[in-house]
């Protein structure tokens, strides 16, 4: 999730139902030196607040959506910073401060499973700053060299004469010291914190129901106001007749947008009522046609188009193909998916003439208030802006911030503070999609059984393309064909992987391990047909495959260790059968074996996972394992259930009873393996998810015989034949 | 107007009597601990407490509850003791979002009152509560530990 080209004074933004992009430049300068904070708070720099009673309060720039970033964060901090961890607390930075403070806590934006990655350096650089500042205070105070001094566990330490002093009672003089101009970083083998499995930060408030997420903010004078979207993408709003609702208690008013419909009321139930009450009429336009079959026909010309943008391609494919003895050819697909964060979107937004402040559970703070400050035509720097928790994120609150627009113009149009929620229904059918998308697979393999030539064809929908199209040059989306390119680990001497975008009226986005959980599906699946029609252990294949790629012993470290904790080669009960799968993302090197048992009605069940990871470097094993469990849950739910399909131009499902969600009696057992092999920061959220799906349907082949090409397996008949 | 106990205080609310009770806690008495997820019984995390027995407060009408006893998860830990679950969930490290925990440590804590030990098949039976970041496993685990406390 990079975006190439763009210079950090500037975000990029999509605004919702406006479609494309925005390049909105605040005319900040990135730097160090941030004026400090007016008030009395005893900041030592903008990450680190210590009180007198040594309280350390660190600021946490990114969004906590449960994958802990609100904890494995200030890990990176305090490590270097020398504090007792126990008396360490988070926040999160104001984005409108940050925007006021020349951006001294970076970047808000919060996906691709960069938090750690992308912040690991600025947040030990500031623990380390800040601790220097400590000890500089200490030794002024005491008059002796700094260079004497130590601070560990929040007490400073006059080495030669045994004095000590807390963290508390110099951080006020702390905080007039200048900054360091150098600051030494520990070696990763002196790590105290960073590594050792650590308990969240926010659990005990997650435990008693105290956490203000966005759906929780209360505002004086608040009203409440529930959304109607046109339900056909790109549609506008033709008329709406209220007739209905005259007299419908704690109504206040009704609210028409270009593309949607809101009814503002003194509780959100009684706005809903009203809302569902309304007679509305929508312009649908052309996309009122389209249907999933439709799509799909739209794909096959994909598949076969003369023009695609190549991803990777070296050797000659024909000679490749010359040489082979077998061939093995599979056409893959994916359906649209929705996010379902449990918390739905939501926005609070208070305008006053050319001011706004706004409250969401966003991944990407920076972005909601421009979102905000362009719907409304004001300066971002009339807008201030609260990041709440999330409910949930998975990429639906990133990039997209759609849930900003009609909350500010619905405020704006009734001039007190107001809360957009949106029901279930409104939330699964207006998403950003996790893009359908097709794979057309050709191989060649030779008399050995190892491939001599492989062509990846895709097709689908591009989210760069849509979101952003000045990021896709010469049709190449390379984040599309993620998985394909110089991250797969296979040698093949003959190999072309190229992409027709076709790019529906659907809106796609950034969906839990992009389009891995597409590609991972499609290549680890066909990796294990070329095995079975080699005649070769899918284990020992990919081994084989696995030659001269330059992460190949990392590749091989992961794919070697989940097999060997699954026991491989030891035999299962009958009715357990096993499948294997391996990839990249983020940085992360992930394998996983699935156990997976088909019963005689064709019910398929998960009892197993061993999952295998390499990151490089874990900051919080704790939370690392958590988000690996989730990340199965997250791709097992897609594998057996995830289909969001399109009748008259609109998504079918609604809520829950139709669009399924994973639950408690079908948890398998999911066993972590964390392997870091030093030296690099990989991302945990998102790698495991691409894993699971292919691992499970590996494992129906070797149990059934029936190679799974399409997910869901709702939609496949599983019983023997 | 509709009259509930909450907690053990008594409310009169200003609200259409089929108002679900959902909305009457997170609206009109200001208590944001209970979750909207899906509104049709679904996911639970509208999960609150009738007389005891874990009820689904987004399809409830707050005329329902006229005379009876509604304990939320604010209500859980009375003078801030926490509820065996509540200690059980952090000793497991339950929660990543947190947004179906309130719902789905009610759910929990009716259950190890109706069973006080209950087997795994109890526990998927009982426990349909919808945890989209797949905390389930932690859950079982917190379970059974909060049902041997």
């Amino acid at each position: 999730m990079t975006a190439r080209g763009i210079d950090r004074r500037t975000f990029l933004v999509s605004v919702g139902a406006a479609g494309g992009a925005l390049a909105l430049g605040f005319d900040v300068r990135p730097g160090a030196q941030a004026a400090r904070a007016a008030g009395d708070a005893p900041e030592i720099t903008a990450w680190i607040v210590i009180h007198p009673d040594d309280t350390v309060i660190i600021r946490v720039a990114r969004s906590e959506m449960g994958q802990g970033t609100l904890t494995a964060l200030p890990m990176l901090v305090a490590e270097e910073l020398e504090c007792d961890w126990s008396k360490v607390r988070a926040e999160f930075p104001r984005p409108d401060e940050n925007l006021r403070r020349n951006r001294v806590w970076g970047d808000f934006s919060t996906g691709g499973s960069r938090s750690i990655r992308n912040s690991q350096e600025p947040l030990r650089r500031a623990g380390a700053t800040a601790r220097e500042m400590l000890i500089a205070a200490a030794a002024m105070q005491w008059g002796v060299a700094a260079s004497e001094c130590r601070a560990a566990n929040s007490i400073i330490t006059h080495v030669p004469s045994g004095r000590t002093i807390t963290f508390g009672q110099v951080a006020e003089a702390a905080a007039k010291m200048p900054l360091p101009k150098r600051v030494t970083l520990k070696d990763a083998k002196d790590w105290r914190l960073i590594g050792k499995p650590t308990r969240r930060l926010d659990v005990t408030d997650k435990v008693m129901g105290k956490p203000i997420y966005g759906i929780d903010v209360r505002v004086p004078g608040m009203l409440h106001a529930a959304l109607a979207q046109c339900p056909v993408f790109k549609g506008t709003l033709k008329s709406v007749d209220d007739s209905q609702i005259t007299g419908m208690s704690g109504v206040h008013k009704v609210v028409r947008l270009k593309d949607a419909v809101a009814v503002v009321a003194d509780n959100w139930w009684q706005a809903k009522k009203a809302l569902d009450a309304l007679v509305i009429d929508w312009n649908t336009g052309d996309s009122g046609q389209v249907s999933s079959d439709s799509v799909r026909q739209f794909l096959l010309g994909g598949l076969t188009a003369d023009k695609a943008g190549v991803g990777r391609a070296h050797g000659n494919l024909s000679e490749g193909f010359a040489s082979a003895v077998t061939r093995v050819n599979a056409d893959y697909f994916v359906p649209f998916l929705a996010h379902a964060t449990l918390e739905p979107q939501n926005c609070t937004a208070h305008v006053t003439g050319d001011r706004a402040e706004i409250w969401a559970p966003t991944q990407n703070g920076e972005a909601a208030l421009a979102t905000a400050a362009h719907v409304l035509g004001i300066p971002p720097q009339n807008v201030i802006m609260h990041k709440t928790m999330l409910g949930g994120g998975f990429g639906r609150r990133g990039v997209t911030q759609d849930f900003v627009p009609p909350a500010v113009l619905i405020a704006k149009e009734v001039g007190r503070p107001v809360k957009v929620v949106w029901s279930r229904e409104e939330d699964t059918g207006h998403d950003y999609y996790r893009p359908v998308a097709m794979a057309r697979m050709s191989a060649g393999l030779d008399a050995t059984g190892m491939p001599s030539a492989w062509h990846v064809r895709m097709t689908g929908n591009s989210i760069w393309s849509t979101l952003m199209p000045m990021t896709v040059r010469g049709g190449v989306d390379r984040q599309f064909q993620e998985g394909f390119l110089a991250d797969m680990p296979y040698d093949i001497p003959n190999y072309l992987a190229d992409y027709a975008i076709r790019n529906t009226h659907v809106p796609v986005g950034f969906w839990r391990c992009v389009n891995h959980t597409q590609n991972c599906f499609f290549k680890e699946s066909f990796v294990d047909e070329m095995a079975h029609a080699a005649g070769i252990d899918p284990l020992e294949y990919r081994r084989r495959m696995i030659g001269k790629h330059h992460n190949a012993a990392k590749f091989l470290g992961v794919l070697n260790t989940a097999a060997e904790r699954a026991g491989w080669t030891t035999p299962l009960p009958p009715q357990i059968h096993r499948g294997i799968a391996l990839n990249e993302a983020y940085n992360t090197f992930v394998a996983a074996v699935a156990e997976v048992s088909v019963d005689t009605h064709g019910a398929v069940r998960m009892h197993r996972i061993v999952v295998a990871l390499d990151p490089g470097t874990v900051v919080n094993p704790l939370t690392a394992e958590m988000q690996t469990e989730s990340a199965v849950v997250f791709g097992l739910t897609a594998a057996l259930y995830g289909e969001i399909t399109i009748k008259d131009g609109r998504v079918e499902q609604s809520n829950f009873n139709d669009y399924r969600m994973l639950r408690m009696a079908e948890m398998p057992r999911v066993e972590t393996v964390l392997m870091p092999s030093g030296g690099f920061f990989g991302g945990c959220g998102e790698p495991p998810v691409a894993v699971v799906a292919p691992a499970l349907c590996n494992a129906i082949f070797a149990a059934t015989g029936k190679r799974i090409r399409s997910l869901p397996l709702k939609n496949h008949d599983l019983r023997k034949a | 107007m509709a009259r509930l106990t909450v907690n053990g205080h008594l409310h009169d609310v200003d609200v259409d009597p089929d108002t679900p009770l959902l909305w009457v806690l997170r609206d009109t008495l200001g208590m944001s601990g209970t979750k909207y997820g899906c509104g049709i019984a679904h996911c639970g995390a509208c999960t609150v407490h009738v007389d005891g027995v874990a009820t689904r407060s987004c399809v409830l009408p707050v005329s329902a509850v006229d005379g009876k006893a509604v304990t939320t998860i604010e209500g859980l830990a009375p003078n801030g003791v926490l509820h065996r679950v509540q200690k059980a969930w952090i000793d497991h490290d339950v929660p990543q979002c947190g947004y179906c925990q309130s719902g789905m440590i009610m759910a929990v804590a009716a259950l190890l009152r109706a069973i006080p030990n209950p087997t795994d098949a109890e526990i998927d039976a009982a426990i349909t509560n919808i945890c989209r970041c797949g905390t389930y496993q932690r859950v079982r685990a917190a379970i059974h530990a909060a049902a041997n406390v």
